[in-house]
């Protein structure tokens, strides 16, 4: 058996050893830019105080993502991290669907998957968070008092404070890509139900994958929600952990 | 031909983890995140805040208004029941006045009514004296003429005059 369609990957990019790229991976992220971009100016065009079509969709979202920050911070701290949980959930959420859509490949190499479903796009989401938490952390609260979070509530969790920040970053990451790099195996999975082990196209085998197809297409498009929802939810729970003076608000 | 078969068994490719992915992902981010904050969010936010201190200051305005026409209202209703007591009061006294007035004219027509009264039984009076006095003088010429007639006779004036005015006393006690 031969080996699955592989990424375009390119090494040793500007004669620099560690500089590697997987090119289908940096056109889907710059596809779901666009696209998330082409949202954005779409749905807020023509900004009225008495909206109409997309604009009441379009506030809908901040609605939500505004919801997701003031259940973790008070509205005045928080309304500085709403454009960013607002990219966040779209640009999860176009990159999930993204994925789900199709699958392009040419020769053995697959070029459209969802950006999502590469683990170094997700930790770097996840990483970027965290960085930004301990950013907002020491300019929102000062050095001092986000120093001492870490002693909190008493020394000796130090340890832990500092693998837990490690192991946000991972879980955050991990769950987002695991999530969807599986819904695309079983995707690839039940389309191969289609063909017999000659690799011929079955008119059973397709018949037969019909409805598991739209049953998992279904569940993915559920998951792609979900998992936008909890990326971004996260995201303020985390940034709120640092920048929300826990020793005044008595948490 | 490459075929679905094929990959069946994807060898769960997880990509490894690329610098260059993560490089470009990270600028992508940035930049979308920048460039919608800047597009979308932002003007998405202010339109939002914008309609919500609108709708604010719209019932503010509202119950403001409403507090005024309250105040109006009550205005309007004090002054209507000014209005009316005064035009009662108004009614009232033209009533009074319309009643005394009445008193007025009845008394002045009563005092009018005695006074020409009076004046008639004076008037009265007064002729019915003349009359008398008129009477005694021609019956005392009358009386003289009868009697010379009657007795044929002459009598001294003074008799005469004597005789008369003991008939008039008469006629006067008479009377």
């Amino acid at each position: 058996m031969k080996d699955g369609p592989t990424a375009p990957i390119v090494e040793n990019v500007f004669g620099i050893s560690w500089l590697s790229f997987d090119l289908s991976i940096v056109m889907m992220v710059v596809i779901t830019s666009i696209v998330v971009l082409l949202i954005g100016i779409w749905g807020s065009r023509k900004l009225q105080m008495k909206p109409s079509g997309v604009q009441n969709f379009m506030e809908w979202v901040v609605e939500f993502v505004k919801g997701l920050v003031t259940d973790t911070m008070d509205w005045k701290t928080g309304r500085a991290f709403l454009p960013l949980g607002l990219t966040l959930i779209m640009f999860i959420l176009v990159s999930n669907v993204l994925g789900m859509v199709t699958t392009v490949i040419i020769g053995d190499k697959q070029w459209w998957t969802a950006p999502t479903a590469d683990a170094g796009v997700t930790l770097t989401l996840a990483a970027m968070v965290v960085v930004l938490s301990h950013y907002y952390g020491i300019k929102l609260r000062g050095f001092k008092a986000y120093g001492k979070g870490f002693f909190a509530p008493i020394w000796i969790m130090f340890p832990f404070k500092i693998i837990e920040e490690f192991t946000n970053t991972l879980t955050l990451g991990l769950r987002l890509f695991g999530n969807i790099f599986a819904g695309g195996i079983l995707t690839t999975l039940i389309l191969g139900m289609s063909f017999n082990a000659m690799g011929d196209f079955s008119v059973f085998g397709f018949i037969g994958s019909i409805i598991p197809m739209l049953a998992w297409q279904g569940f993915s498009l559920f998951v792609a929600g979900i998992q936008a929802f909890i990326f971004t939810l996260l995201t303020m729970l985390y940034l709120s952990h640092k920048v929300v003076d826990e020793t005044v608000d008595g948490h | 031909m490459h075929l679905y078969s094929d990959f069946l068994l994807i060898g769960a490719d997880v990509g490894g983890l690329h610098i260059g992915n993560m490089i470009v992902m990270i600028i992508f981010f940035l930049l979308l995140l920048a460039i919608l904050k800047k597009v979308a969010w932002g003007p998405l936010m202010d339109v939002m805040e914008e309609r919500e201190n609108f709708v604010a200051n719209e019932i503010e305005t509202a119950e403001k208004n409403r507090k005024q026409a309250e105040v109006a209202a009550a205005d309007a209703q004090a002054q209507l029941d000014k209005t009316r007591e005064e035009a009662q009061q108004m009614i009232s006294e033209a009533k009074d006045a319309g009643e005394k007035q009445q008193a007025d004219i009845i008394e002045a027509a009563r005092q009018e009514a005695s006074r020409i009264k009076v004046t008639a039984t004076e008037d009265i009076q007064n002729e019915k004296e003349k009359a008398l006095q008129e009477l005694q003088a021609q019956v005392a010429s009358l009386s003289v003429l009868v009697a010379s007639k009657v007795i044929e006779k002459e009598i001294s004036l003074e008799d005469q005059e004597a005789l008369i005015n003991d008939y008039i006393k008469e006629v006067g006690e008479g009377k």
